[in-house]
Order: C-alpha cells, then structure tokens, then sequence
C-alpha cells in the first residue's frame, strides 16, 4: 500500500519500557537463536492468531537471514510449530512436521525477496479450517521480539505485548468514534491506535492496543457498525 | 542514564547485598510482589538447572552435526580425576559447553543474556555452588546481580551480537556471571563490580563471527571460556584486586569499541573465523 497516508494516535503513554530482569534472564526458549527460532516460533504463533482458525495449508516465503541460515537454526521447523500453537519454550519445536502431519497442515516453503524490510523477515500465506485465508508479513527484531508488518495489503505495526482489534473498513466520518465508544463503554482502555487508509472515502485500517481482553460481545456488536467489513482480535503472545 | 554505581553506593550505605537493591528496583519497576518476582526467577534457575544435566549426557547432535557431545568428554576427564585445571574450572568449562550445545540442539535454555551466550551464567552459578555453601535463595538472588548489570549493559552498550560483536555478548554473559559469583562467594558489592569491570575488560574487542552464520562455531566454546574468565575476575576481586578503570566506564567503553566494529565482523558471518577456508567449507557443505 505504498503510499498511504498514516495517522498515528499515541493514547495512554509510551508502549515501549525500559528494560527489566526479565529482558535480561529470558525468555525460556528452544534455541538456537532467539531471533532465528524464538522470534520465528513467535511469528507462526501471530500469523495463527491473525488467521484466527486452524490453518490447514499455507505457503511460508522466507527472506534474507532467514532463507539463508534458517536451516541450521531451525527456524522451518519453530515457523511450523508456531502456526500449530506451540510457544517458543515448548521441546516439541524439532518435531513440528511430524506434529503438522498429524493435525493435517501441510504448508509448503519458499525463497523469496520480500523488499526492502528487515532480514529476519517471512511472509505467510494460510488457508484456515473453515475456509478463510490471510497473508501476514513479520520480522523477528532480535531478542525473540517480533513485529507483524503487514496483513493482507494493509501496513500494520503489531507487537503482540497487547491484546490488538484489527478492523478493516470503510473510511467513513465518524466511525472510529463509534469503535472508541464501544471500548469505553466495556470499561476497555486503549493503550495506542493506528488509522491508516488508501484514500478518502476508501478501504480503511483501524489497529487498537488495548489493556484488557475484548470479549466477543463487544466484538459482535462491532461488526454489526456501519461500513465494518472484518474484525480481528489478536491475543497478545 | 542509570550506572551501577550508583546500585553499588546504595547497597554499601544500606549495608545491604546488591541483589537486594536490583530486587527492590524491580519491584517498584513491575509493581510486582518480592514473592512474584522470586517465583519468576526460580523458574529461570530451574531451566538452567536442567540445562546442565540435559547437555552433560551428550547425546545430541545440532542440525548442522557440527555440535555436540564435547560437554559431556570434558565431565569425563574431571570425573577421572586427571584435569589440568582442577574441579572448579573443569567443571565450569563442562557445565558452559552443556547448556550451549543444548542451544546449538535445540534443547530448552534461558537466554542469559542471549541465546549464544546462555551457558557462561549457569556454569558459574552451579560452579559456585559446589565450591562454597549457598541456599537456592542466595542463587535466585545472585541473578538478580546479574540481571541487573544486564540491564544496565543493555541501557549504556548492548548485548546483541549484531550491535557489538561477540563482546556484548558472551563478553556481557561474562560480566554478569562474574558479579553474580563474586556476591555468591561472600563479596562486598564494590568486589562483584570489580569482578564484573575485569571480567569485561578481559573480553572486549571480540568480533562475532560464526561459521555459516549458525550460534555453533566459535559460539559453543567461546562460552566455556567466558565462563573460565568469570571465574577468574571473581577470584581477583574477591582477593582484594581493584579494577582500575570502573564498571560503568568500562561498559561505556564496549559500547563504542561495538559501534566502531566493522560490520562484517557482527555476526553478518562477513568476517573472521566465518571466512576461513575452513569456515567456508563447512557452510557450503551445509547450506
């Protein structure tokens, strides 16, 4: 979506902290690299999530570092195992293609240049269980932090440290207030929210961080707005 | 900017250890209880714990084959008795090699403060705790020394290899597991920042450059030697031996020497050992 226009609202302070202990002793991962396997299994687990259903095929595309030693750092096989659900910490990361086989996912891996984006970069492309399919562009940005950056057509910025809404739909005056209105009135705080769109009047993108869960409730009541066309709740990692 | 320093100054006035000071920190930090955070960093422990054993059996290969089993040669050797260097060092060299060749197998590890470099903090802390009587409060404690010299690392240089080389990692893992000794053995605070200062110093300048860009060659090794450093800057200050130049200036200072670091020789596997005829061979059988 090369050059759209993005308005970024920063509500509730800085996202990013200073450091703490627990940056420093952790994360309990399956090694080798926190980035090559850690960050890799977090990506699967994202692009699961986003997809929002068991994924039953898929192509996995990796880019730069990640096609050219992601073989010795497993970083297939923690792909794999995070599309299946498994966290970065769980033993049965080397067995995910036997795991996949038995749940009956079958995806298939392919080089490819993704642009001008981070080294550590995959793009997946999955079809879910119940027919639905997604295409989600993330980084693992070192230290087993991941970003997604893109799914479908839409620039994004997802982290995963916040339970995240994705809303696609229609740039229309005053819906974002009607999204913003839903929130507060379940009493959920907004910790950032990103608006981004094509053009005036055109498919739009809404990413809210949030401090608390979303119950489902409030995202029926989501869709049934005005112009709302899909509604994502990632849970954070 | 924070220093530790001044966590030094607050535990020397308090007539408190380090740990207690970091700890304290990091409950107003998290708004956590004492009792959650101790819980959080015992899991640390145990994991490491496992590690160890895990990787002293041997048994595993890394995808690459070129990994593994080392560990568990060097045990031997000090279970017969016949080490040049004694049970200490031995055993810290085996215990090093273990927990990164779990890693290189892809075993279960903390990263401590990376991947690459988990084994250095684990060796010292058990090798510690064979050596003098410590409770598992007094281990779960020294990694709060050694967090929180972690994350001053983190705030004035970095501890990614891909910033500034392998000294900002194993060369930080170093620093860590030294004070974080220092403290375990009955230092003052000022010994387990000496011990830090020297064990830094001792490894600054050293480029990241894997074979085939994998955390397995020199990686594996290099954090059994990190470990053998820590314990020798632990030695040191707990004998009295100062660090001229002082713990914070000497962090600042791998943080420059990092940024002055070609790139080809921060683990873009461009540089060094990577690019040996050997190094080259190895990558090309493999990838």
């Amino acid at each position: 979506m090369a050059g759209c226009g993005q308005v970024s609202i920063n509500i509730g302070g800085e996202v990013v902290g200073k450091s703490n202990v627990f940056d420093l002793l952790g994360p309990i991962m399956v090694g080798p690299s926190s980035s090559h396997t850690a960050g890799a299994a977090r990506l699967g687990g994202m692009a699961r999530k986003i997809l929002g259903d068991e994924p039953v095929r898929g192509t996995i595309f990796l880019h730069g570092s990640f096609a050219k030693t992601g073989k010795g750092h497993g970083t297939d096989l923690a792909l794999l195992a995070g599309l299946l659900g498994l966290l970065p910490d769980d033993e049965r990361i080397p067995e995910a293609p036997k795991l996949a086989k038995e749940r009956g996912l079958s995806v298939k891996y392919e080089i490819a240049d993704l642009g001008e984006v981070h080294p550590n970069t995959v793009k997946f492309d999955l079809v879910g269980r119940s027919g639905g399919r997604v295409q989600v562009v993330g980084s693992s940005v070192g230290g087993g932090t991941i970003v997604i950056h893109k799914i479908n057509d839409f620039q994004v910025e997802i982290r995963g440290d916040y339970p995240t809404l994705v809303i696609l739909h229609q740039d229309l005056p005053g819906l974002v207030a009607q999204v913003t209105l839903l929130l507060a009135t379940a009493q959920i705080n907004i910790a950032s929210m990103r608006v981004s769109r094509e053009k005036r009047g055109a498919q739009a993108l809404m990413i809210l961080e949030t401090d608390q869960m979303i119950n489902d409730a409030v995202l029926d009541l989501m869709r049934k707005l005005p112009k709302i066309e899909q509604v994502m709740a990632v849970e954070p990692l | 900017m924070r220093a530790y320093e001044d966590w030094v100054i607050e535990a020397e006035t308090k007539g408190i250890k380090l740990s207690e000071v970091i700890l304290q920190d990091q409950i107003e930090e998290l708004e956590q209880t004492e009792q959650g955070l101790f819980q959080r960093m015992s899991t640390n422990l145990i994991v490491m714990r496992d590690s160890v054993e895990a990787g002293l059996i041997g048994k595993r290969r890394s995808l690459s084959g070129l990994v593994g089993g080392d560990a568990a040669k060097v045990e031997d050797r000090r279970k017969k008795g016949t080490s040049l260097v004694g049970d200490q060092i031995s055993g810290a060299i085996a215990k090093a090699l273990a927990v990164a060749e779990v890693n290189a197998c892809m075993g279960k590890i903390v990263a401590a403060p990376t991947a690459g470099s988990c084994g250095v903090l684990p060796a010292v802390l058990f090798t510690v705790e064979e050596t003098c009587k410590v409770s598992e409060r007094d281990l779960i404690l020294a990694l709060f020394t050694a967090a929180g010299l972690g994350m001053i690392l983190t705030e004035r240089a970095s501890v990614s290899g891909a910033e500034g080389g392998c000294q900002a990692e194993i060369g930080s893992a170093a620093a860590m597991a030294a004070a974080a000794a220092a403290e375990l053995a009955g230092g003052s605070p000022r010994q387990a920042a000496d011990a830090a200062a020297i064990a830094m110093k001792s490894m600054l300048g050293l480029v990241c450059d894997p074979v085939g860009g994998l955390v397995e060659v020199p990686c594996v090794k290099r954090n059994a030697t990190g470990a053998a450093i820590a314990l020798a800057a632990a030695e040191m200050a707990l004998s009295g031996v100062k660090s001229a130049i002082p713990i914070d200036e000497v962090i600042d200072t791998m943080g420059q020497i990092g940024k002055q670091m070609p790139c080809a020789l921060k683990e873009t596997a461009q540089g060094g050992l990577a690019v040996t005829p050997t190094g080259r061979r190895i990558q090309a059988d493999f990838l």
